[in-house]
Order: structure tokens, then C-alpha cells, then sequence
């Protein structure tokens, strides 16, 4: 099963755990799993239509999913799958 | 919560906001967690927005993100939050900040103004992201 990797800010949400193992044959079923298991997660990756909030990226091992089949990308056994939030600010 | 911000990396946040103004400046906060937040070093990093926005704005990268992640691991640090600046502008979340803002973060926001950094306040996310609460910063 692949290794979903978590970043600092979410790990108080799961267990404090910064790599926990996900099922399923591709990145959303991952996902879902995640915030299935963790519900309180949840809020912090998708918005209120579902949709993933626009700071989450997703990689699998160093290749952003963006440029391989999205949410529908395969993953599988020893793959490894990242969270890593894009971090944006400012002051208007 | 309290944030524990020691004299000397308090005095290199302002230097970031001071050396990227008229742009924002951004790093990030390595340190530990606990009853009182202890900020330990900063890591400056780039900000990646485009020319002529980087006055009032600023992004980090996901790769920019790992590559400072990778190094908090390193030196056996948490990453504890964010610094930015807000060049001419006062040292509270934008509505903008709060959309992309992470949970458990620290967001210290430092006020520079006409080149010189003025005063640093932190704010934290709430539970269920409506708005910033400001957490004290205690120098030493």
C-alpha cells in the first residue's frame, strides 16, 4: 500500500503522525481514506464544494500530480504520495 | 499560546521585510512546540510571486516547501510557523492571508514602512478557519 506523507501543519490532525499508510488505486480513494480516518482533517485539504483547496499539492514520489493524471493518478505498493502545501499570503 | 521570538531572530525577521521591501519578504519558522511556542532559527525563502505583485503578496513553493521542510528534519526542528512582511501596511492578516492560511502555524507579520521594519505581531488560525487570533510574542 503507498505511504501518504503529511506536513507539520496537518500531523496535529492525524495522530501527529508525519506518514501513515493509505489504501487505494489512486490518489483521490488515497485521500478519501485520509479523511476518512481522520475527519477533522478533512477541512484543511477540500473547501466546502469538496474541491481540493487551491494551497494543497499533491506529489507522488517528486513528480507533482498536476502533470500526471490528477486525482486519478495510479498509485500503488511502496509508492510514495506527499502532501506539500503551497504557502501564499499578503497584505490586500 | 505564547510565541517565545529570542531578540536576535526577532532582529533577522525584521532584516528579511527590511531587504525584500518594497516587496514582502517570508520565511519560515523552525523551532519546537509546546505550552510556550520557542522559535529557534528562521529560513529565509523566495518569494515566488510575479514581478509587480510582490509588493502586496507573497507565495512559497511546494518545492520551496520541501526544500525547507527537508532542512527543519536536518536540524531536528519542527517548522512552527510563517514570517512575512507587509511593506507600508499595518501587521494584521489580510482576509487573503486567512484563505491560504495552514492550521497550527504561526503567522508573525512584520509592519515595514518606508524601508524600515516597525513592529512584529503573531496570529494563529482558528479551529475552523473564520478568522486569525493573535497570539503574544514574548522576547525573551
Amino acid at each position: 500500500m503507498p505511504t501518504l506523507y503529511i506536513p507539520t501543519p496537518l500531523r496535529v490532525y492525524a495522530d501527529g503522525q508525519s506518514e501513515i499508510v493509505v489504501n487505494g488505486p489512486i490518489v483521490s480513494d488515497a485521500l478519501n481514506d485520509l479523511v476518512t480516518r481522520y475527519p477533522t482533517i478533512k477541512q484543511h485539504i477540500f473547501n466546502e464544494n469538496g474541491e481540493l483547496r487551491p494551497f494543497v499539492n499533491l506529489f507522488k514520489g517528486k513528480e507533482n500530480i498536476v502533470f500526471l493524471q490528477g486525482l486519478e493518478t495510479p498509485i500503488s505498493e511502496g509508492d510514495s504520495l506527499r502532501i506539500i502545501p503551497s504557502i501564499a499570503g499578503g497584505s490586500l | 499560546m505564547t510565541i517565545l521570538v529570542p531578540p536576535e531572530q526577532l532582529a533577522l525577521i525584521y532584516a528579511n521585510g527590511e531587504k525584500a521591501y518594497p516587496d514582502e519578504g517570508a520565511g519560515f519558522l523552525f523551532g519546537h512546540d509546546g505550552e510556550v511556542r520557542q522559535v529557534i532559527s528562521i529560513y529565509d525563502l523566495p518569494n515566488s510571486r510575479e514581478d509587480g505583485a510582490r509588493h502586496d503578496r507573497f507565495l512559497v513553493t511546494p518545492e520551496d516547501y520541501l526544500e525547507g521542510e527537508l532542512k527543519a528534519e536536518e536540524l531536528k526542528l519542527d517548522i512552527i510557523g510563517i514570517f512575512h512582511s507587509h511593506p507600508d501596511s499595518k501587521n494584521v492578516p489580510s482576509e487573503y492571508d486567512r484563505e491560504w492560511a495552514q492550521p497550527f502555524f504561526s503567522y508573525i507579520i512584520t509592519s515595514v514602512y518606508n524601508g524600515k521594519a516597525i513592529e512584529s505581531r503573531s496570529w494563529l488560525l482558528a479551529e475552523d478557519r473564520s478568522k486569525f487570533i493573535e497570539e503574544p510574542i514574548q522576547r525573551n
